[in-house]
């Protein structure tokens, strides 16, 4: 799954960002495609991978997708609450918070990992956080930084 | 009084306290540390025979977590007969807090283990000590008054004690194990019981503050010299996997070259995992090879727990680590949000 590196130019040159999504089977994913179904636009730089759960993402993932390249990670499940698991989101939560901190920490822009909630019946809120998203990961320009150079 | 009077006193009565054990069987076995091989070292020991007891010592090179050797529990530390060994350890206030951690993960049972508490004011930092001496061979180190003095072949130089001890140390909180009175079996000097620790995390916040350019740049700088030999991960106590994920290969989790991104991936997923979990004792860095201080990040992920959960790891046996356990009222400022 590494994005090729030939495309990754300067933001000037008409650079669109790669954007890597974890979407929960039960909730986003079904948001995504309701926000298809309903024609809302959002924008085409993510890329869907569904998970069974928002708890499935290992912190692993979300890592190795920006060493392998993409200059985003969108990561969404349920809201509190309503997980198809019962737990799975908030066990996710703590994980994700934590995550979140330590990226901060380390010097990677947190805006390239974007965590939220939507949920099935939000085809308008998945459709409007995406864009958020996209623009943050565009306002940061390639992933340069934490890419596997070898 | 000064540092060495006052580790003499106490490796005085922990021998008595050990060779006491021992004669009444109360214990089978004595984990402690001795002398090390070379100078400026400490290496760690099982004594079962009252004759052994006075190869026990104490000082501030004592860096091992020996928590370490219950979980997987060492050949030695195992009944042939099958029956459970008691187990004496002795316990700085770092091997206090692993083994309540490791009681609280199920992974030791304390009823077998005694807790030898000793007060300690602070591990030496050897890598901070070797590179100012640098090429020259150490032949002696001991203490004098509140000075640490290396001796070499035509050398004796002297360092202050407080500057020359791991960070952690300089913060440290829990200088005794923190155990409630009914699980130690005894302490030398003044042990006293930690209820909560009380931290501002100044430095921590500091660092927080910069850029992150200047924040990549500084990690960037820590870690590069990281050869993953991955002594830090051995001698954690709290990293006990039967697989760590680097050595995984179905599926590869992890690649193997010594490309930056690979070192920090190395680190950034230790430190996940030891978040709630870290005891701040340091054996980390005092076995790095390469002379890495990890104390950062040891820092960060003590304060990340603190402030968002309130809790610190190893004081108390009762309640659950923060990853062992969800609530519907966390904090989530970080997710994205409609406008």
């Amino acid at each position: 799954m590494r994005v090729q590196t030939e495309q990754k130019t300067s933001k000037s040159e008409g650079w669109e960002p790669k954007i890597i999504a974890f979407l929960c089977n039960w909730c986003s994913y079904a948001g995504a495609d309701l926000a298809g179904v309903s024609r809302i636009q959002y924008p085409p730089n993510i890329r869907i991978v569904r998970v069974p759960c928002s708890g499935r993402v290992n912190p692993y993932f979300i890592i190795k997708s920006l060493t392998d390249g993409w200059d985003g990670v969108v990561i969404s499940g349920c809201h509190p609450g309503d997980c198809h698991y019962i737990s799975g989101n908030l066990v996710a939560r703590r994980r994700f918070a934590i995550l979140n901190e330590l990226l901060e920490f380390f010097g990677i822009e947190p805006d390239r990992v974007n965590f939220m909630w939507a949920s099935a019946a939000e085809g308008e809120r998945f459709a409007v956080l995406i864009r958020k998203a996209t623009e943050k990961v565009k306002n940061l320009g390639p992933n340069k930084k934490f890419e596997k150079n070898w | 009084m000064g540092i060495e009077t006052k580790n003499q006193e106490i490796e005085t009565s922990m021998r008595d306290l050990a060779r006491n054990l021992l004669s009444e069987k109360k214990v089978d076995v004595i984990i402690g540390y001795t002398q090390g091989t070379v100078p400026l070292s400490s290496s760690p020991i099982m004594i079962t025979k009252e004759e052994d007891v006075d190869k026990l010592t104490w000082n501030n090179l004592c860096y091992v977590n020996l928590a370490k050797y219950l979980v997987p529990q060492i050949p030695q530390l195992v009944d042939p007969e099958g029956g459970n060994l008691k187990i004496g350890i002795i316990s700085k206030g770092c091997v206090g807090r692993a083994l309540i951690h490791l009681a609280v993960e199920k992974q030791i049972n304390l009823d077998n283990i005694k807790i030898i508490g000793i007060p300690c004011n602070g591990i030496i930092n050897r890598k901070k000590i070797e590179k100012e001496i640098g090429e020259k061979e150490i032949l002696e180190v001991s203490a004098s008054g509140n000075d640490i003095v290396v001796k070499g072949k035509d050398f004796e130089q002297k360092f202050p004690f407080d500057d020359y001890i791991n960070e952690l140390c300089k913060v440290c909180k829990v200088k005794s194990p923190p155990t409630k009175a009914s699980l130690t079996e005894a302490c030398i000097g003044e042990c006293q019981e930690v209820t909560s620790v009380e931290d501002d995390f100044a430095d921590i916040s500091d660092f927080e503050s910069k850029t992150s350019e200047e924040k990549w740049d500084y990690i960037k700088n820590l870690l590069e010299p990281c050869t993953r030999c991955y002594a830090c991960r051995e001698a954690c106590p709290m990293c006990y996997c039967s697989l760590c994920f680097v050595d995984q290969n179905k599926p590869i989790w992890f690649g193997k070259t010594t490309d930056l991104s690979d070192i920090i991936v190395f680190h950034l997923i230790r430190a996940m995992h030891l978040a709630g979990r870290c005891v701040a004792c340091g054996a980390c860095s005092s076995v790095c090879p390469m002379g890495i201080d990890l104390n950062i990040i040891t820092r960060k992920l003590e304060k990340i727990v603190k402030e968002r959960f309130d809790f610190t790891s190893g004081i108390d046996n009762e309640t659950l680590p923060p990853m062992m356990a969800f609530s519907m009222d966390d904090s989530e400022e970080f997710m994205l949000e409609e406008d």
